[in-house]
């Protein structure tokens, strides 16, 4: 029997505003607990939700980004539910008229291109997060508020390599947008799977099963995988699938059975009284669409067809944002936009995943990184050089004051070299002949030894001119 | 000192002269609570040390001549969350809370230099409309110490009318600072939903809640809302619009020409003949100054009790969710598991009214029912608004009696709720279209005497045109200066 496969995914992004949704508590990580939180935050007796601009605007970037409709006329709901990390019991959401819907993003599989729909945006709120110690449990409402999108998709995936290039896509574009890190390790995107299988042809969707945030994409492969495969294998038994929430195990690279949806869950959603409806004008969203960083795709465009790099270099450099930026801002300096792009996907990047650091982290500048470029095509230093001088500027170190400092910079000047090149000549007549002779082999000989008594500080190109006139005079 | 058969006006005009201080006027107010309220039982809470206090600081920096509340001793329902002073809402879920904030309200009120008195009773969470919900206490109607003072804003209207103060705060969800102000003989305005700020109101139907006075006239409430009203930025329902100086603007009032639309609805079945009397009468006043009566018809005044309770208690049951026993307020004992905190604290904290709108709300609200009560409700409240605003369009006010009756004993309704509920009928649909309506005082029922309530409800924002219709009958009639008569000094 052959299976179709349809994998859901809702993925909730993290927004990096200054402060949380609905209250002006600050937004950020590592404070101690409760410290970031206000009345708004505790869910206290007669507080009221503010609602903040920059999510609504940050809700609009997302939609363009992901070519979804922008909704002119939202609301936003309420979704009741009772937990101890969640101190209104409702969360403020978007049920009835997302920010955004009808997108779309284009993946690639096995050079096969293809389209997946977005069925709909919302901003909504984070809850706080429970911890249980001994007999006590706590709550830190640091997280209560904190902005975020959840993004939901149209059932158009059909394989868990589709759907991890469609996770990569989503935070490919997202990133570009700068409204969040988009880090599953570290929370700011949290992916939820659902996925029923079917025989080829029925018409009708097979039964469900969903597991909620799972936190690498390779997780999401293997679980979506494995429960693929359970699912065929219980068709073909004869069996049937519970709808049911399940786990992902990565011990067992297994998915475990957590509960079963007999009913489903009533949020009791409603509009929410306390923040008016909101309608977002044409102007607005012209202008957001003015202000919108340049997508991944217009700037490989750009990098292939203006700067003449390959499509994989293009492909590499737009990788996140910041490499992006970077390399455009090197570029923008005067640098050969090639050598810089050598440099930033060899040097740089096996530096980053070396130190486990990302771009941003370091102190390395596009000024710096250009102005090294230039030292190499004017001859001031060597290609060999420049190992030596990366290591300076990776620290914050400017070029051409760090390669002065550290003594490397060439010997290009003919009148110090002229004699020095004549010394070699004039001790070494048996490669004189051989050159002579037609042996090229002496030639390397020869520089082997300008290099030598130079300590590798003499220019190869000024040398080899001055090198081949003198041997011609002899 | 008896201050409460004065006005703001002249004991403002006593304070910038000094020929009364802001400490004797304090004292004397709580020399009155004292007097009166072993038998009204207006109050839940006294600030006396902190009240005190205030006044003697603006004794010493004197008051200036446009600080036209300062030194002026008012009262706060117990439902506004006051900074360090106990906030009960009238609930056993928060009998021993000190909220770390102020209301802006609150806020507003004392930087204006008011001295808050007190915390006054109430329904729990504001429902209910004989303040025979209070947790604690039930508040009696001065006029007869038998009779509730109405509700939710009962211990407001009582502080009022027992002369313990000139005026006090009130909320409004559905009557609740207009019924109790009919019953007790005092003035009551709801404002337009979103004139003043609602942060730090304890929500119970948050699309309905306004904030507003009770006050022993008109004019004296034109002065408090021009205090509290305006734009907040804790609040994005309330109005960007600039407020006017509502009693300066008083002096220009008249009611010639003045179009009032009388629904004949309000005059009908469910309306006792001795408040519809009195109504009558108040009504033939205005025409005899000149003002234009027009009967009208709102048909959808029936389904508006319906459907408040439907969409207010839905709103409420969402609302009161944050009372689970885990951050403040109550948590029941003998608690094993979260389960227990959350049922246990619920069940033993909210009292009985609370937990039927709670229910009645969760089941409106509940995936197999929503359609047919909360959305359908949604639906009446347009078809109510639409019938205000075509009234509204070619009359300048709208009028009729605030309460189906007078005030009711104690203990009279208390076990019907939907009689109780009935209470409502006239005042609701103003929650409903969002609108300003007012009480006041329009003469007293020759059937048992009690004070009965003429409302005026007027354009979403035109406060303005309500105040000044009631002040000409105000100053046209004689109705709010009587009082009545209670021990002590009165």
């Amino acid at each position: 029997m052959n299976f179709e496969t349809t994998i859901g995914l809702e993925v909730h992004v993290e927004l990096k505003t200054n402060s949380k949704i609905y209250s002006p508590s600050p937004v950020n990580f590592g404070a101690a607990p409760n410290e970031n939180t206000n009345v708004i935050d505790w869910g206290y007796p007669g507080v009221l939700p503010s609602l903040n601009k920059g999510v609504v605007k940050a809700g609009i970037m997302a939609g363009l980004a992901l070519h979804a409709e922008i909704t002119k006329q939202m609301h936003f709901d309420r979704k009741n539910y009772f937990y101890p990390d969640n101190p209104k019991a409702y969360q403020i959401t978007q049920s009835e008229t997302p920010i955004a819907h009808d997108g779309w993003v284009e993946i690639e599989v096995n050079g096969k291109k293809k389209k997946i729909g977005i069925a709909e945006m919302h901003i909504e709120e984070d809850a706080g997060k429970n911890t249980h110690t001994g007999q006590y449990s706590y709550v830190d409402l640091n997280r209560q508020g904190t902005p975020l999108i959840e993004i939901v998709s149209k059932p158009d995936i059909a394989s868990p390599e589709e759907a991890v290039a469609y996770l990569e896509a989503l935070r490919q574009r997202i990133q570009f947008t700068g409204i969040s890190d988009v880090k599953m390790e570290e929370g700011s995107m949290r992916v939820d799977t659902n996925i029923s299988v079917r025989p080829f042809g029925s018409d009708k969707f097979g039964t469900k099963t969903e597991m909620k945030n799972i936190n690498s994409f390779n997780y999401v492969r293997n679980a979506l995988e494995f429960e693929e495969k359970r699912h065929q294998a219980v068709i073909l038994s004869g069996g049937t699938i519970v709808q049911e929430t399940r786990r992902y195990d990565e011990a067992t690279k297994g998915t475990i059975s957590m509960r079963s949806k007999e009913g489903s869950d009533d949020y009791r959603y409603f509009p929410e009284p306390d923040l008016p409806p909101l309608e977002v004008s044409d102007e607005w969203i012209d202008e957001i669409r003015q202000a919108m960083p340049q997508m991944p795709g217009e700037r490989r465009e750009h990098y292939v067809n203006d700067l003449g790099l390959t499509d994989y270099d293009a492909m590499v450099l737009t990788q996140t944002k910041e490499m992006a930026d970077f390399f455009e801002a090197a570029v923008a300096t005067g640098a050969d936009a090639k050598r810089i792009a050598n440099y930033l996907m060899n040097d740089v990047n096996s530096y980053l995943n070396d130190e486990h650091v990302d771009l941003q982290d370091t102190k390395l500048t596009p000024d710096h990184l250009a102005g090294m470029v230039k030292l190499i095509d004017n001859g001031t230093i060597s290609s060999k050089m420049a190992k030596k001088v990366f290591a300076g500027i990776i620290d914050g170190e400017e070029p051409a004051a760090f390669a002065k400092a550290h003594g490397l910079v060439q010997m290009s000047d003919p009148a110090e070299l002229k004699p020095i090149i004549d010394g070699v000549l004039d001790n070494n007549e048996q490669s004189i002949i051989d050159f002579k002779n037609g042996k090229d082999r002496a030639i390397g000989f020869l520089v082997g030894q300008i290099m030598k008594q130079t300590r590798g500080k003499a220019n190869p190109k000024v040398v080899n001119q001055i090198l081949m006139q003198a041997l011609n005079e002899r | 000192m008896a201050f409460y058969d004065t006005d703001v006006t002249q004991l403002h005009d006593d304070l910038v002269n000094k020929r009364v201080s802001a400490t004797e006027l304090t004292q004397a107010a709580f020399a009155r609570i004292k007097a009166t309220d072993d038998q009204v039982k207006a109050f839940l809470a006294l600030n006396e040390e902190a009240a005190l206090k205030q006044a003697a600081a603006l004794d010493q920096a004197g008051i200036a001549p446009d600080q036209m509340l300062a030194g002026i001793p008012l009262a706060v329902k117990d439902n506004i969350v006051t900074k360090g002073l106990t906030t009960t809402a009238a609930s056993k879920m928060l009998a021993d809370f000190k909220p770390v904030y102020d209301a802006t309200v609150v806020d507003k009120l004392h930087q204006a230099g008011v001295i808050n008195v007190g915390k006054t009773n109430l329904d729990e969470f504001a429902m209910g409309s004989s303040t025979e919900n209070s947790a604690f206490q039930t508040t009696k109607n001065p006029w007869d110490l038998t009779r509730v003072p109405g509700g939710s804003s009962g211990g407001s209207a009582a502080a009022v009318a027992a002369g313990d103060v000139l005026g006090a705060v009130g909320t409004d969800t559905g009557g609740s600072i207009r019924q109790p102000a009919s019953f007790t003989g005092v003035v009551g305005m709801k404002p337009t939903y979103g004139r003043v700020s609602r942060w730090g109101v304890i929500a119970f139907g948050s699309s309905f809640d306004q904030v507003g006075w009770l006050s022993q006239s008109v004019k004296d409430n034109a002065y408090m809302l021009e205090a509290i009203a305006g734009l907040d930025a804790k609040d994005m329902t309330s109005s960007h619009l600039a407020v006017p100086h509502y009693a300066a603007n008083l002096a220009q009032a008249d009611v010639k020409g003045l179009k009032i639309a009388v629904p004949k609805e309000y005059l009908g079945e469910g309306i006792d003949e001795d408040v519809k009397e009195v109504i009558k009468a108040a009504l033939a006043h205005y025409e005899s100054l000149g003002a234009q009566i027009d009967e009208v018809s709102m048909p959808h005044t029936k389904y508006g009790i319906p459907a408040y309770y439907i969409l207010a208690s839905s709103e409420a049951s969402s609302n009161l969710q944050r009372f689970d026993g885990i951050r403040y307020g109550f948590r029941a004992a003998d608690v094993k598991n979260l389960e227990d905190v959350y049922v246990k604290t619920r069940s033993e904290g909210f009292g009985p009214e609370v937990k039927r709108r709670i229910m009645l709300g969760t089941f409106s609200l509940s995936a197999g029912s929503y359609d047919a009560y909360f959305a359908k409700a949604a639906k009446v409240r347009r078809l109510i608004a639409d019938d205000f605003n075509q009234v509204l369009a070619d009359h300048d006010v709208i009028m009729g009696p605030t309460a189906v009756s007078t005030a009711f004993k104690v203990g009279a309704e208390i076990t019907d709720p939907t009689k109780m509920y009935l209470n409502d009928l006239l005042t609701v649909s103003v929650n409903m279209a969002g609108l300003p309506g007012m009480s006041i005082p329009a003469g007293f029922s020759k059937a048992n005497g009690m004070p009965v309530g003429l409302q005026i409800i007027g354009k979403a924002f035109d406060e303005q045109t309500v105040y000044d219709a009631g002040y000409v009958f105000e100053q046209t009639t004689d109705f709010h200066k009587q009082t009545p008569q209670l021990g002590g000094q009165n």
